[in-house]
């Protein structure tokens, strides 16, 4: 079994040992964008409007909130340096981590994400785009995720410098996600937004987990 | 020690920096008053009114030296970042430190004259297109960078973060300038270009040259000065500061 696999495996089944933390992050999402209608007012055609930036802000938080706990229990209790200097590469460990994030993160955030929208009066094809954007979308969070948490392991005020230096980066894959669903309502192809958010997710799934490894280095020096 | 040859990296050591940083300073000052006072008068009193914008045009001479100022003061403090990760080169790392705030502070002028010229010529204080946004998005950097190193008490570790971050982040500058080519933004478009003659009137192009060299000046006397104070911070411990402390006190 390659070390890719068993660290996959060994999050995987740490987080079923805690059901109930694991789905902490799809409660704060829900929660989240519950908060809005009673905010904004529950007017359909306003809640059409901003349903899609809404869903990925909310997913953007909840992917920052929880990409912490990956490597802080690890940490905490010393396992994360003993992985370090078992000789197996950090690239590989950084990108076990943040696909078991994608996974226990991202993926039930898709899955619940079609809800969402028919809640937002959203039609079928715009639910397609958003569910779609985020299938490209929530990856490059959690890889993004994976490089802050690296660099701000153990820090004190961890979580929410963790935000402010992650989600500038985030950016462009809310806009061009937001922008996909903006572009199915007003009946324009949002192939362009699709293609970007591709490039996006592939150039972060190539220079993120370098980045994280450095990270890691850095932080555990 | 001024009868040895100054060689390559001669100042890549605090202690020579900390004076060669002292000797520069006052004349970087005396450089940022002559050419502001030169820039101001030339941009102010000689530059004729613009045809379309009347004098709001005016504010051109603190916007524009200030966002190409807090652009490249970005990638300096990324480069200057690397090379202390990249060599353990204390020094660099140091004056990285010393940048981001002065960066920052750049990158807020710019917005806010930003502001004060969209309000009487867009209709609009801010508008969230490419540009503006992702300059923006630079001063999170900035932002981000400076509370990121200082969160981590451990130095070398809060530097070497700190450069994992900058130069990260260094991928939003080439995005900013290309932003007004690749986008339909509100923002206008490049003026000046490298191969063709300029869009604006001689005078005013002067001024704002000016001005630009005029922000240049101050950006190095205080990066020179701060990156005077980090490196007393950092060497406390050292003789040289020591002899420094007690010969200051003397006077």
């Amino acid at each position: 079994m390659s070390a890719f696999t068993a660290l996959l495996t060994r999050d995987l089944r740490l987080a079923a040992r805690r059901r109930i933390e694991a789905l902490l992050p799809i409660a704060f999402f829900s929660v989240a964008l519950s908060l809005f209608p009673l905010g904004v007012g529950p007017e359909a055609q306003t809640l059409r409007q901003i349903a899609p930036g809404i869903v990925w802000v909310c997913a953007l938080l909840a992917a920052m909130l929880s990409v912490t706990q990956l490597y802080a229990a690890d940490y905490a209790d010393g396992s994360l340096e003993q992985m370090l200097l078992c000789g197996e590469s950090a690239v590989v460990i950084a990108a076990a981590k943040a696909l078991a994030h994608w996974l226990l993160t991202g993926l039930p955030l898709i899955l619940v994400s079609p809800l969402f929208g028919l809640l937002f009066d959203m039609q079928g094809d715009a639910i397609a785009a958003l569910t779609f954007g985020l299938l490209l979308g929530t990856p490059i969070l959690s890889l993004l995720g994976g490089v802050g948490a690296a660099l701000t392991l153990g820090l004190r005020s961890g979580g929410v410098l963790l935000i402010l230096l992650i989600l500038p980066l985030c950016v462009p894959a809310l806009i061009f996600g937001a922008g996909a669903v903006s572009a199915v309502v007003s009946g324009i192809s949002p192939q362009g937004h699709y293609s970007l958010l591709g490039a996006l997710l592939i150039v972060t799934a190539l220079l993120a987990p370098w980045a994280t490894a450095a990270a890691l280095r850095i932080s555990t020096e | 020690m001024s009868s040895s040859p100054t060689r390559l990296f001669t100042f890549a050591a605090p202690s020579r920096f900390y004076g060669l940083a002292g000797a520069l300073t006052p004349w970087f000052w005396v450089a940022t008053i002559a050419l502001a006072a030169a820039g101001l008068y030339i941009g102010f009193f000689v530059a004729p009114t613009d045809a379309t914008q009347g004098e709001a045009y005016r504010i051109i001479f603190i916007h524009v030296p200030a966002a190409w100022v807090s652009m490249v003061l970005y990638m300096a403090m990324a480069f200057w970042a690397g090379i202390g990760w990249a060599f353990k080169a204390r020094l660099a790392s140091m004056v990285a430190r010393a940048i981001a705030p002065t960066g920052a502070m750049f990158t807020f002028v710019a917005l806010w004259s930003g502001a004060f010229w969209g309000k009487p010529t867009w209709g609009t204080w801010w508008v969230w297109d490419a540009r503006l946004t992702s300059y923006l998005i630079l001063l999170f950097l900035y932002l981000g960078y400076i509370a990121l190193v200082e969160a981590i008490d451990d130095t070398r570790r809060a530097d070497n973060a700190g450069a994992l971050v900058a130069l990260v982040g260094a991928i939003n500058v080439p995005i900013i300038y290309f932003s007004v080519k690749w986008w339909n933004t509100l923002h206008q478009g490049a003026t000046i270009s490298a191969t063709v003659a300029p869009k604006m009137a001689s005078t005013m192009l002067t001024a704002m040259l000016l001005m630009t060299l005029a922000c240049w000046a101050y950006a190095f006397a205080v990066v020179l000065t701060r990156t005077r104070a980090i490196i007393l911070e950092r060497e406390r411990h050292a003789d040289w500061v020591a002899t420094l402390a007690r010969e200051g006190s003397k006077q």
